[in-house]
């Protein structure tokens, strides 16, 4: 699996309140989320909208720290984030990226990037590339388990051929 | 030591012997969502054509509608109307509106030790205090435990903590909670088991450890279980719970060291000031900051005992702020009424609302306006969470979030809670 985004840097702890304000998660579309993802934190709301697609959000300790909820991972999605490459995340967060096919790379490369720049993955081989400053960074590659459910395009995928083997 | 997650998990699972870092698969006794991650995992199951699978494992399904109880808008009341319909059709235990917060109805005699977990809700944690394994997933997730019966854990590594001791006057379970985030920070339990053991255990009932266990997910935790001990069996007696001898070998040995030590003489009154609950201060350093609403509920501290902290410093009293209070259950609130203690609170000039979240989720029942403070005894304060992001939410005991409404400031409570002892 080969990825690659534009760099938007965001910091320590970001929270899924943050991500996207309980205020809005009565409803679960994505046009809806994509509407009002990091509005209480309209610097980086700001970022996001005037970076080049697909956005790779580079991050430091603890991204999606908080609520369990789901809704996050679909906004930044529908935000056109491709994947997150964070020193640390929280857990639940990383579980519903990885079930909704959101590439989260545990690794340090916020000193190597800056704002804009141009970032490539391949997530097999547990490579990062940085070609503005000819640069290659290695990361453990994940687990068998979890890449097959990124591979298939998250759980639902899962389940849906679960649905469809079993009679009724 | 023994982990008691691994314990559990291991039980749970078709590996003898699970250790930290393992990725297992293992058997969901409980699976349970809420009215905003349940309305998402009914969409992924009909999305996905599982829904007609749901119900076939022996895994039980909780539904609960808390966070919108009762609903505040049409997209709300029809997200519950599909839940209510889903219920029925697959046999999910339903708690519907004004029954409760999920975290207190499911240990009113749900829960029991031993038992592995999960819950669309990451605060789903808060069951710890019952000696099981349980931990907060996504919708997906959950959607996925219903069809199968099963899910995969990461193995956690413990992080075993001692207690000692016993809290000082005006110092409750909630002010260890906020010691321990304060030593942790927002990382430092990162996809750990926090374990709880010591003889300083016998000081703690299951109200505080549900408090305790509630709030350690803050630090990034996994699960917080303390051992099964008369304590915990007395709870589940008062909830017709059939008491099962097994349950008395999820204990922890009270020798050892473990990772770290807390005497509970040594807490003071502390407090999370915003933006996240793992910056804590003492209260004293706060003394004076203007409050403008007070909450007492939620997850963490909207049981019974926390009521009753609140009333004996409101009688006879008239409250400065607005006073929001809100029971964990339908349970506590008819205690509340049986035992005089809402007359109290309304006499006092208290608004008592709906069981349920209340504003502690921020979408509705006495969010702040640009600029106004909160003191609440719920768990979150990141900015936005219940107000505008100029709105700040302080955490702490119910002894702290009382004294606020008494004072209108953030106060230091032991002076007042010495002269209520007093009267």
């Amino acid at each position: 699996m080969k990825l690659e985004g534009y760099v938007v840097l965001v910091g320590d702890s970001i929270d899924t309140d943050t991500i996207i304000p309980a205020r809005y998660l009565h409803r679960s579309d994505p046009e809806w989320l994509a509407q009002h993802v990091f509005e209480d934190a309209p610097e980086i709301r700001e970022k996001i909208s005037k970076s080049l697609k697909p956005v790779a959000i580079i991050a430091g300790k603890g991204f999606g720290y908080g609520s369990s909820r789901e809704h996050a991972v679909l906004a930044l999605k529908a935000a056109s984030v491709s994947f997150i490459i964070a020193e640390s995340f929280h857990r639940i967060f990383y579980r519903n990226a990885i079930n909704n096919g959101l590439v989260v790379i545990e690794a340090n490369i916020r000193n190597y990037v800056e704002e804009g720049d141009l970032v490539k993955v391949n997530l097999k081989e547990g490579i990062i590339v940085i070609p503005r400053i000819n640069e290659t960074i290695r990361f453990k590659p994940l687990p068998k388990k979890l890449l097959e459910i990124l591979e298939i395009g998250g759980l639902k995928q899962f389940l849906k051929k679960i649905a469809s083997s079993e009679p009724r | 030591m023994e982990s008691l997650a691994l314990k559990i998990l291991s039980k749970h699972s078709e590996e003898e012997n699970v250790e930290p870092g393992d990725i297992v698969y293992a058997k969901v006794d409980k699976v349970m969502v809420n009215d905003v991650t349940g309305a998402l995992a009914l969409k992924i199951l009909s999305e996905t054509g599982a829904e007609k699978l749901v119900g076939k494992r022996r895994t039980e399904t909780y539904v609960v509608f808390d966070h919108y109880s009762p609903a505040h808008n049409w997209d709300a009341a029809n997200a519950h109307a599909k839940l209510r319909l889903f219920s029925r059709k697959y046999g999910c235990k339903l708690f519907d509106v004004g029954y409760g917060i999920a975290h207190q109805l499911l240990v009113e005699g749900m829960v029991k030790p031993g038992e592995l977990i999960v819950g669309a809700d990451s605060h789903t944690i808060t069951y710890g205090a019952l000696a099981s394994f349980s931990t907060g997933i996504g919708s997906s997730e959950a959607a996925y435990v219903m069809v199968t019966g099963e899910l995969w854990f990461k193995a956690p590594e413990p992080l075993f903590v001692k207690i000692t001791g016993n809290f000082g006057i005006g110092v409750a379970a909630k002010d260890l909670a906020l010691h321990l985030l304060k030593e942790f920070g927002s990382e430092g339990a990162l996809y750990r088991s926090v374990e709880f053991f010591g003889e300083g255990l016998r000081n703690l009932d299951v109200n505080d450890r549900l408090t305790v266990s509630n709030m350690m997910v803050e630090a990034g935790a996994k699960t917080a279980i303390f051992p099964y001990d008369s304590e915990t069996e007395s709870w589940l007696r008062k909830y017709n719970v059939n008491v099962r001898d097994e349950w008395k070998e999820l204990k922890i040995e009270a020798k050892g060291k473990g990772d770290m030590s807390i005497d509970l003489a040594t807490i003071e009154p502390l407090i999370s000031a915003p933006p996240k609950p793992t910056n804590v201060k003492h209260v004293g350093d706060l003394e004076g900051t203007p409050v403008d609403q007070v909450f007492v509920g939620s997850c963490t501290n909207g049981r019974f005992k926390d009521m009753v902290a609140l009333a004996r410093i409101v009688k006879g009293k008239r409250i400065k702020t607005r006073l929001i209070v809100i029971p964990a259950s339908i349970n506590i609130l008819k205690r509340m009424i049986n035992e005089g203690i809402l007359n109290i609170l309304v006499e006092a000039g208290a608004m008592v609302g709906v069981p349920g979240c209340g504003p502690c989720f921020g979408a509705h029942m006495g969010v702040l306006g640009g600029g106004e403070v909160m003191v609440s005894t719920a768990n979150r304060n990141f900015p936005g969470r219940a107000g505008p992001p100029s709105a700040k939410v302080y955490l702490a005991s119910p002894y702290t979030a009382a004294v606020a409404a008494i004072t209108g400031q953030i106060t230091d409570p032991r002076p007042y809670i010495r002269e209520v002892l007093r009267e």
